[in-house]
């Protein structure tokens, strides 16, 4: 178990460090120089180069990416072209929503789907099974910025249960947590369905095992043996979609975002490029990076953790 | 008073019979082995037995166990029937347990389930049972996974699970089959141990009939889902009343050994290529100090990490025509040595030339289309989705594809067996025989001088064994081919091959004369080999069969 956590942590370096060159690269590559674009079409090329100057556009290449990688170290993420504050309080802000947003959805799709997969499962072929995965399928195919106007136009408007968008801060914690609540349901929804079709396939599977047979030999009911020895073998493709829904709930979220208008890290990011605002939209991203990094690091330990044939592997 | 009483049973899947009239009867602590080829409808007689047929499989007739009827049981019945009167063990002991569970934890849930016991009892009790199955606890702890046992140890793992709860009756469905000779003789010897100490109906089921021999008190012999004939083990081996036990017996009799040398070198160079037959002194195939070795996984952080010596300096040569059988138990190394001999892997040390060609995986394509494989598993080395010509055709790759192609994948096709006409079909139309006949058929399809044969018989029933065996004699007389023989198992290596080497941990240990080998062995290691090969009493047979 040391080894694999010692080579999954190199692993982790290794691709933190590659993921930062290929998005400093990526940016400076985009046409268009950002100091001509904040002062506007018809600036003076001398202010211009004075502006450039002043944000240390005209240093080196490899001087720039070490100022920005230590600069990120120490949490300094630069300040921004458009708003003139410093990043970091920025990209903060927007994560005290994103982050409780994403990880509310996560917990609802898995609460949704393991149920629904399991049921699935243990009646393959009937009625339940069908009627599951049929609600599923409309759940991958409904766009969810519809599902989301839907749930506004019931629980918002008509019920007038929720609000119907925004978000107030977490100063008041309750009415916070009332105005996430249709996102998370909106972001939700879809990746259960993905979520619950994958556990059923993989149980399904399972289920063939010469070991499942062994144990209804041993007088496993099909439902004991569904719990006590499917299930687990079932995980690790389970686990694979979860970390990578996880990543895409934190980065993905924009439409919803914009559907219940709240300040999220998605849609800092899309108004940073319009703006063209490459210190937000360098900051973000690799933020984003490092995010999809560490949970696939996660879901890794959490693979060693279901599956002991792992932890002797490097 | 029987403790079991299958009567005129009757097992359906769609509108497909599996087993069409099947009646026998199980005395307390009684041996019984139902003897078939696969397709005969016996394994589906088992799980009729224990209730865990598969679904859509329809059975009729009666199954009586001590007194109660299972066909007409409510489920919730059969599952405490399930693991606590009746056990069951299966062939593959590799996946026939769960990779995420403690070998303790899957030994002590046969308790829990049925017993309600609490986890630290029946971890007690499961510690017992793994003992009393040979895997005592000072190397095989409760926390083991199962991947970190061998098939051997895993089967045993199993039949402590099913012996937990000393059930009365236990059905072993081809318990040893996967398993190499010397593992399989433990194993039959702790089954029929357990039976005997603990007064345990057994109902063993193989394809094997010299398995049954040693084991059973009864044979029931099955063929197309009908009991053909079911009697005393030494009567029906002395006097097989119907043709097919016959036909059965005789496939598993040891065959004539062939004779040496059937084809000097030089007769042997048929219609191969323009390439010498062999080298200057004569060897097609000269294996010179061959070494490899693999690194193991280091046993802490930083740790060097070990290395094993899986083919450990051994030289051998195989003369034109000749046919060498290379046999020894799992993990000796022979696998090892018959991937660098195609030159699949490379060595760490010595040499290997085919005809004096340097044998490697950087070897020239003309050179490598003079020696093909066969491999064990007729079902996984084919690709499905193509057809058979195109299956046949592929070693052409190594020569390029000569014009009248499909003519020559014709002419291996009748080699074979087959027609002509069967290189349009797929390979999923075919039975394992004869898609094993058709990897020889593709192993023939470049004229080559070597095939290696990798336990190329070991996956099939012995009377379609038989026949591969008498077709590999015939292509070997009729294009000149020297054969090296790969197989875990003697009885199958004295039938084709002269010459006999036994490989134990890597070495060579023994060679000689097949013959020899098999009645006089020398090297303890062989001795073992020989002592574990499955043996029908040669009083029970009649002389002439005894001649073979």
């Amino acid at each position: 178990m040391a080894r694999y956590l010692l080579t999954r942590s190199l692993m982790l370096c290794l691709s933190l460090l590659a993921a930062s060159l290929v998005v400093f690269l990526a940016i400076e590559v985009v046409p268009g120089d950002p100091a001509s674009y904040m002062l506007g079409m018809n600036a003076a090329p001398d202010t211009v180069a004075a502006l450039r100057d002043q944000l240390g556009l005209d240093e080196p290449l490899a001087w720039r990416y070490l100022h920005w990688v230590f600069g990120m170290m120490r949490g300094d993420f630069g300040v921004s072209y458009t708003y003139k504050v410093p990043v970091a309080g920025l990209i903060a802000d927007r994560l005290a929503l994103s982050l409780p947003l994403a990880g509310l959805a996560l917990a609802l799709s898995a609460a949704l789907a393991l149920p629904l997969g399991l049921i699935a499962a243990a009646r393959r072929g009937k009625a339940a099974d069908a009627a599951v995965m049929g609600v599923a399928q409309i759940g991958i195919a409904l766009p969810n910025f519809w599902f989301a106007m839907l749930l506004v136009l019931l629980f918002a408007l008509r019920w007038q249960m929720l609000p119907a968008g925004g978000f107030p801060g977490w100063s008041d914690p309750v009415a916070a947590l009332r105005s996430l609540i249709l996102p998370a349901v909106a972001l939700a929804l879809p990746q259960a369905a993905i979520l619950a079709r994958v556990l059923r396939s993989a149980l399904i599977e399972t289920m063939d095992q010469d070991y499942i047979r062994t144990a209804r030999a041993k007088g496993l009911s099909r439902s004991q043996a569904l719990t006590r020895h499917a299930l687990r073998n079932a995980l690790i493709p389970v686990l694979t979609i979860l970390g990578m829904q996880c990543a895409f709930l934190i980065a993905g979220a924009i439409i919803i975002e914009n559907v219940f208008y709240l300040p999220g890290l998605g849609r800092l990011i899309f108004q940073a490029i319009t703006q063209r605002d490459l210190i937000v939209v360098e900051s973000g991203v690799m933020l984003l990076v490092v995010t999809v990094i560490l949970v696939s690091f996660v879901t890794d330990l959490a693979y060693a953790l279901v599956d002991p044939r792992l932890r002797r592997r490097g | 008073m029987n403790l079991l009483t299958v009567e005129a049973l009757k097992v359906t899947i769609g509108s497909q019979p599996v087993v069409e009239n099947v009646s026998f009867s199980l005395a307390p602590g009684e041996i019984l082995g139902i003897v078939g080829e696969s397709g005969s409808g016996k394994s589906m007689t088992a799980l009729a037995i224990i209730g865990l047929l598969p679904e859509g499989a329809c059975a009729e007739g009666a199954i009586e166990f001590d007194g109660r009827q299972i066909l007409s049981m409510e489920e919730s019945d059969l599952c405490d029937l399930r693991g606590d009167g009746i056990g069951m063990i299966f062939q593959e002991p590799m996946t026939a347990l769960n990779p995420l569970m403690t070998i303790g934890d899957q030994v002590a849930e046969t308790l829990m389930v049925h017993r309600r016991m609490r986890r630290g009892e029946a971890l007690r009790i499961a510690r017992d049972r793994l003992d009393r199955v040979g895997l005592t606890g000072d190397r095989f702890p409760l926390t083991l996974y199962p991947h970190e046992l061998s098939g051997g140890q895993r089967q045993r793992v199993a039949i402590a699970m099913a012996i937990a709860l000393r059930p009365r009756l236990l059905i072993a469905d081809e318990p040893t089959t996967a398993l190499d000779v010397t593992t399989q003789a433990g194993v039959l010897a702790l089954l029929r141990d357990l039976a005997r100490s603990e007064d345990m109906a057994l109902i063993l089921i193989t394809h094997d009939l010299a398995v049954t021999a040693a084991m059973a008190d009864r044979v029931a012999v099955m063929k197309d889902g009908i009991v053909v004939e079911d009697r005393p083990t030494e009567a029906l081996f002395r006097a097989p009343a119907e043709g097919y036990t016959r036909a059965l017996l005789h496939a598993s009799l040891p065959r004539a050994p062939s004779a040496f040398p059937k084809y000097p070198p030089g007769v042997a160079a048929g219609d191969g290529g323009s390439a010498p037959a062999t080298d200057a002194a004569g060897a097609l195939l000269r294996v010179e100090h061959a070494c490899r070795s693999y690194r193991l996984p280091r046993p802490r952080p930083f740790a060097p990490r070990p290395l094993r010596a899986a083919v450990d300096d051994v030289s051998f040569r195989l003369e034109a025509g000749e046919s060498l059988g290379l046999v020894g138990p799992s993990g000796c190394g022979k696998s090892t040595l018959a991937r660098a001999i195609v030159g699949l892997d490379r060595l760490d040390s010595g040499g290997i030339t085919l005809a004096g060609t340097a044998v490697g995986p950087d070897m020239p394509a003309p050179a490598r289309a003079a020696m093909q494989i066969v491999f064990q598993d007729p079902y996984g080395s084919f690709d499905p989705r193509q057809r058979v010509d195109t299956l046949i055709a592929e070693p052409f790759h190594l020569t390029g594809r000569p014009a009248g192609w499909r003519d020559r994948v014709g002419e291996a096709l009748t080699d074979v067996g087959l027609s002509p006409g069967d290189g349009r079909r797929f390979i999923h139309e075919f039975s394992g025989g004869q898609r094993q006949r058709i990897a020889i058929a593709r192993a023939l399809i470049t004229r080559p001088r070597l095939i290696v044969l990798d336990e190329a018989v070991s996956a099939l029933d012995v009377r379609v064994r038989a026949q591969v065996l008498d077709l590999l004699e015939r292509l070997q007389e009729r294009h000149g081919l020297a054969y090296l023989f790969i197989s875990h198992d003697l009885s199958v290596v004295g039938a084709l091959t002269s010459r006999c080497l036994v490989m134990d941990a890597g070495r060579i240990v023994e060679d000689g004369p097949t013959a020899r080998i098999l009645t006089a062995p020398r090297h303890p290691a062989t001795q073992r080999l020989v002592a574990a090969t499955p043996k029908i009493p040669p009083g029970w047979l009649t002389p002439e069969e005894n001649r073979r």
